[in-house]
């Protein structure tokens, strides 16, 4: 089984320096990207079928093509790599960054070329002080090697690029949130259109891309959308760095085809529930994604089946449910969060996280009505897509959708014995 | 009387040195602020001041963007501020009773420092290391696996 994302990352908490990194392939696939044209590396990534890593999935080649080209369009242009890896439940960009910098990096450059932008960042959450370090340690090198600046490797692109570290706020993710942080505002998201292709940063044409996404294009660059699409299970190209939380008995992150079985992820790599405990449901890609229970562990963990069974893959690192944590406990957990997390900007997503975590404290200390279930249930429509300016409050709704779906018995039963079943 | 100014000359140059890199000056708020963050520990209302002055920007846009962030600091903290995971993952693996050690043993609550103003005590979101929760980060330092036996070695480390 192939592992192009990981198979190079050491143990000993080091990353690849530009060496190491050469050794083993690195920057060829840039080599081949400055042979071709921009428009060629775009059609390369459109055919490999790479969805948007993220959460999103969105293609990640249409995106490029959105970007307008040639020589009397808005410049300059930007290429930025989202590394604000915030999702509750989710660790897997940090794998890439602190182990595997160049890998990013190197895909950071193909991605500006294919787009023809000037100047590049790494949007980094502030909690990731190791990942600062290996990043800023491999632009450095990269500079001093040619791969960044004028004229890289003897072509006529140029590029510069630099680590912006965040300061907080779980909606700089948001494309357009993450936008206004690096222009030094507050990370409100902004109006979509205009799309951040057409006019992003400093209202120029502006790529933003997820961190494992830009890890797999110089492999796709180096050996080709047909491999690339060979790695996967299922239709869509690729591996997945997929984890696990929760109490597993080995908890972590592994790099498989894309389209594994939650089952798989599950039992196999995870290792099943630790003794004492059963399994009741899982987040499969992050806390804003909706449960999904035992009927559907032999779903493939990939965007269109886990979309086809009522839930997101998400950022594919699974939060597992087990039978004596407290289901209204954790939606009130989520729910929490998302209220802290919200911009203000909008009303539903303002006014209706807070109420929505209040009614779930309510629930869980054993002082909800049953009318509150209802409350809850329009909450869930209040807050739909469409509903709010940008999908955080959507992205809220999910669990609680599902959990209101799958566990009503339990909240029903906090209502009807006015406590929490599992604090006794 | 002259108030004597909140920032160095070398903070000043600091802050100039970014927005240098950006088609205007208040892109370099964000950064001014850290920069301001890092030597005095907090942003006081004079160092907003102060750096709405070298952005050309007024006082309130300054602090508009600084209390967005819940990493700014706009009140003063100790010297070193402890932030706990909160998210599901942590909940779910008892980030509550490291939660209830950690005040009990800093006798503090969140958004609280101890009276010798060593330890502030504050949640912060999903630190990205699920597999190994419940989790904090002190300073730049990660700790992971936690269990309220391992608190008191933590907390005496930074003593």
């Amino acid at each position: 089984m192939e592992k192009p994302l990981t198979q190079h990352i050491k143990n000993d908490n080091t990353w690849l320096s530009l060496k190491e990194y050469e050794k083993v392939g690195g920057y060829e696939g840039l080599r081949k990207a400055l042979k071709l044209s921009p428009k060629e590396v775009t059609e390369i990534v459109k055919d490999s079928g790479l969805k948007g890593r993220g959460g999103a999935g969105f293609s990640t080649g249409t995106k490029w093509s959105f970007v307008p080209m040639g020589d009397d369009v808005p410049a300059p242009k930007y290429f930025i790599a989202n590394a604000d890896e915030m999702e509750p439940g989710s660790f897997k960009d940090r794998l890439l960054l602190e182990g595997n910098p160049h890998q990013l990096i190197e895909g950071m450059i193909i991605g500006a070329y294919a787009i023809q932008a000037r100047y590049s960042y790494v949007f980094l959450r502030w909690a990731y002080h190791h990942a600062a370090k290996a990043i800023s340690s491999a632009i450095q090198e990269a500079y001093e090697a040619g791969y960044l600046g004028q004229n890289i490797i003897g072509s006529e692109f140029h590029l510069n690029m630099s680590l912006h570290t965040s300061v907080g706020r779980y909606i700089c993710g948001e494309e357009t949130a993450l936008l206004n942080a690096l222009e030094g505002k507050r990370a409100n998201p902004r109006t979509k259109p205009p799309f951040p292709v057409v006019s992003g940063l400093f209202g120029k044409p502006t790529v933003v891309n997820n961190v494992e996404t830009l890890s797999n294009i110089p492999h796709i660059l180096n050996k080709g959308a047909e491999w690339f699409k060979g790695l996967s299970k299922t239709d869509e190209g690729g591996t997945k760095l997929y984890g696990a939380s929760g109490r597993v008995k080995k908890p972590g992150l592994w790099e498989l085809p894309l389209g594994t079985s939650l089952r798989e992820l599950l039992e196999v790599h995870a290792g099943g529930m630790q003794d004492g405990y059963k399994f009741k449901g899982v987040l499969p890609g992050g806390g804003s994604t909706d449960f999904l229970t035992e009927e559907h562990l032999d779903v493939a963990m990939d965007y269109a089946s886990v979309g086809k069974v009522g839930s997101r893959m998400g950022t594919g690192t699974i939060i597992v449910l087990d039978d004596k944590t407290c289901p209204v406990a954790m939606v009130r957990n989520l729910e929490q969060f998302f209220a802290q997390e919200s911009c203000g900007w909008c009303t539903p997503c303002r006014e209706g996280l807070p109420w929505t975590a209040k009614i779930l404290d309510a629930i869980e200390k054993g002082k909800g009505k049953m009318k509150d279930l209802d409350l809850l249930a329009f909450q869930t429509n209040y807050m739909a897509p469409g509903n709010t300016f940008c999908p955080l409050a959507p992205g809220a709704m999910e669990p609680l959708q599902s959990a209101l779906k799958y566990f009503r018995a339990d909240f029903e039963k906090h209502i009807h014995e006015h406590n929490c079943p599992w604090e006794q | 009387m002259i108030a004597e100014k909140i920032l160095s000359t070398g903070e000043i140059k600091e802050i100039q040195e970014v927005y240098k890199h950006f088609p205007v000056k208040s892109a370099a708020c964000i950064e001014g602020l850290k920069i301001i963050q890092k030597n005095h520990r907090w942003v006081s209302d004079e160092a907003v001041k102060e750096l709405a002055e070298i952005l050309d920007m007024s006082p309130d846009a300054i602090d508009s963007v600084a209390t967005y962030y819940s990493l700014i600091f706009r009140r003063p903290v100790g010297k070193h501020v402890v932030l706990l995971c909160n998210s599901v993952s942590c909940w779910i693996m008892g980030c509550e009773k490291i939660a209830s050690s950690l005040k009990e043993k800093l006798a503090v609550g969140y958004g609280e420092t101890t009276a010798d103003n060593q330890f502030t005590l504050l949640t912060i979101p999903c630190l990205g290391t699920c597999d190994h929760a419940p989790a904090m980060i002190i300073g730049e330092d990660l700790h992971r696996d936690l269990t309220t036996d391992k608190l008191d070695g933590i907390l005496n480390s930074y003593k």
